[in-house]
């Protein structure tokens, strides 16, 4: 359990609420690779398939050869702090507004020089570091350099805190709570320290096992939502919207349908009413205020986060109708990113495997518990990422996806899992 | 549909002249509603969620003399059938499926207006929400009231519609669902002996909560619709009425094929009579 934050001061009301700024985001194509990559929470770097130089930054043809065939490799960021400095100065509003920056020149192990910022836990140059890559608040990958061992964490470090959306001292809106997924993550936020959290609740004459227990939790609160209502979750923003620091959706209507195996559409169009329209009607209503206070320091709006599906990349045929509907979730979450995203919102998108949940009983293992999916939620925020697929099977099925998109489906309509 | 079931025998028709008369010479009338709001609050009935779902009532702005329709305001809504105060036709039970005239669009037009015979069970369900009307509280009824005439409504009023939080008047436990209703040999009697035009409830089905367990399961369902009967469920303001002498109005949408639907069910009570 993380230290308990400093508890923020409350804002003054009488001073302007500040609008965000953020840092420069403008990226060529190639460049994109490396948030591509920093975006899954990796850091990857073109390497030519022709001379095996590594390259930065990115570029069209390799510095070494000039072969155009650059392929991006992971990397495991090892080298040398070789100088650093602290910017004191910055044309930029968005670095002008937080100076100093402290900042220096990695020689990485795999050949190439790259700047950074430095982590206020790495030694002072020269010695050995460790770069990752991390998103800044515009999205982005920038660089990192921490200790050489072990993952540095960026919430240690005042300034590098803004890439992450830490839930510590937030309050946080998870819109489901009667779920086994709803009542996981409720419970791991609690224990990474959100400051306050808001339970959805729907239909409050179903009782949920485990939910009565919620109400126990400190810093908790039921309220009602039912995001196949409207007028539900405009009421719920015009209440609470305006303290949101972090909406975690974890709405899901999970039913096992192929398409032939249900007859009719009632039951897809209340997964998709769920899934898809529940995730607009939470957007219509919610992100306009999120994104007002994206600048509200210390505790500003500072994330979204969709638990998906990794049905969404690819259609698993005997859930047919739920993928689809994963799937049109996530790409209003692609939209959804587009709009928060000049705010400095970061939408965040987990896709799990099959959840251990009563709906998927015959699902054979493995299956991601929602103890191990709502851990993933958090370290999603504690860390700078923006898309998750936490589990064996999800993180197969991305490669598979990856690879060869076609063969997957393939694959899976011959009922592979 | 073949001759005979055509000529089988449907429930009676009111005689309209009649109740109206007496309701002009009463000296004034009273009009009460019998409807609750319809909303997305109020509560749907529940199954397992393995089967298909009724959807509750849902409405979406199309324009609000915005952008999207400057100088009007309307919504679309939705839901199931049997939602809200509702009516139920015999089409909507397997054992009326094949009754003639069964569907909303083919409902004879002169059951829509019947009288209704109001059995007070407010003190009972009270005090035990599994309370079920059995062919005593019938007889019991009738020996204060008189018979039940053939082609009433037959409302049986428990004052659940005052438990307004949608918790407690879905009363719904690790058992299902606790509300009041009728025994198998009430509805029996109630079809077979008195000829009702049907059954009316203020709880979400006329049947009891825990009808599922009854022999047959749904007894008011499947012996009302059976017989070509309705139902009323979701009623409100039963307490209002008199025993005996209320005129109803029950007009549903008219639905090709329909099973059921909302409607504004309004009660005519001559202005002398109290209420029950």
């Amino acid at each position: 359990m993380p230290e308990p934050a400093k508890r923020p001061k409350r804002k003054n009301p009488v001073l302007r609420t500040r609008q965000p700024t953020l840092p420069p985001a403008s990226r060529s194509r190639v460049a994109l690779g490396l948030t591509a990559a920093a975006a899954r929470g990796r850091l990857e770097l073109q390497v030519c398939h022709d001379c095996g130089a590594v390259q930065y930054p990115p570029r069209e043809v390799c510095r070494a050869c000039l072969s155009h065939r650059l392929v991006w490799r992971l990397q495991d960021g090892c080298g040398e702090l070789l100088t650093e400095t602290v910017l004191r100065n910055a044309q930029e509003l968005f670095f002008r507004e937080r100076l100093p920056w402290r900042v220096g020149i990695v020689r990485l192990d795999a050949g190439v020089n790259v700047i950074a910022f430095v982590h206020t836990n790495a030694g002072a140059a020269p010695c050995r570091v460790r770069v990752d890559a991390a998103l800044d608040r515009a999205g982005q990958a920038v660089l990192i350099a921490g200790p050489e061992h072990g993952r540095p964490d960026l919430s240690e470090d005042p300034k590098l805190r803004e890439m992450t959306c830490d839930p510590r001292s937030r309050k946080i809106l998870v819109t489901d709570g009667k779920s086994a997924l709803g009542q996981a993550v409720v419970r791991a936020l609690g224990q990474a320290g959100a400051e306050h959290i808001w339970i959805g609740e729907a239909e409050p004459w179903k009782m949920a096992p485990g939910f009565e227990a919620l109400r126990e939790l400190p810093k908790a609160m039921i309220v009602p939502l039912d995001v196949t209502d409207g007028n539900s979750v405009r009421e719920l923003a015009g209440e609470i919207g305006g303290k949101v620091d972090i909406l975690v959706n974890t709405c899901d209507c999970h039913r096992t349908f192929s398409i032939a195996s249900r007859r009719g559409i009632e039951t897809a169009q209340l997964e998709m009413d769920v899934n898809y329209f529940g995730l607009l009607r939470l957007a219509q209503e919610f992100a306009p205020v999120l994104k007002a206070r994206a600048a509200d320091e210390p505790t500003n709006a500072i994330a979204w986060v969709n638990l998906l599906s990794i049905f969404a990349l690819s259609n698993y045929p005997p859930h047919g109708t739920y993928s689809a509907s994963k799937a049109a979730a996530f790409s209003l979450s692609q939209a959804l990113r587009a709009e928060l995203g000049p705010a400095g919102v970061r939408v965040i998108n987990l896709f799990p495997g099959p959840i251990d949940d009563e709906w998927d009983q015959l699902g054979q293992p493995p299956k991601l518990s929602p103890a191990a999916a709502a851990t993933a939620v958090v370290e999603a925020l504690e860390g700078s990422l923006e898309d998750v697929y936490p589990g064996d099977v999800a993180r197969d099925w991305l490669a598979r996806h990856l690879d060869n998109p076609k063969a997957l489906e393939r694959e899976l309509s011959e009922g592979a899992q | 549909m073949t001759a005979a079931k055509k000529a089988e025998v449907t429930t009676p028709a009111t005689d309209l002249r009649a109740i109206l008369s007496a309701v002009m010479a009463s000296g004034g009338i009273r009009l009460v509603d019998l409807t609750q709001t319809l909303s997305p609050d109020f509560p749907p009935i529940v199954l397992p969620p393995e089967m298909g779902q009724s959807r509750p009532f849902r409405m979406e702005e199309i324009s609000r003399y915005d952008d999207r329709g400057p100088a009007w305001y309307w919504n679309n809504v939705s839901f199931g059938e049997h939602t809200g105060t509702h009516f139920d036709a015999p089409i909507h039970w397997i054992s009326g499926r094949d009754r003639p005239n069964n569907s909303l669009d083919t409902l004879p037009l002169e059951h829509f207006i019947a009288p209704a015979c109001v059995i007070d069970c407010s003190t009972e369900a009270g005090a035990d929400a599994d309370f079920l009307l059995t062919t005593g509280h019938i007889a019991a009824w009738e020996k204060q009231h008189g018979r039940i005439v053939a082609g009433s409504w037959v409302l049986m009023r428990t004052d659940w519609s005052k438990r307004t939080d949608p918790v407690a008047y879905q009363n719904l436990d690790e058992t299902g669902q606790h509300t009041p209703g009728p025994d198998p040999d009430c509805v029996r009697l109630l079809v077979k002996e008195r000829d009702v035009l049907g059954f009316g409830t203020e709880t979400i089905g006329t049947d009891a909560g825990q009808a599922a367990h009854f022999a047959p399961p749904y007894p008011c369902h499947y012996y009302m619709h059976g017989a070509g009967k309705y139902g009323l469920q979701c009623l409100c303001n039963l307490d209002r009425l008199p025993a005996t002498g209320a005129l109803v109005i029950a007009a549903p949408l008219k639905i090709l094929d329909g099973s059921g639907s909302p409607l504004r069910v309004l009660a005519i009570v001559p202005a002398s009579s109290g209420s029950g």
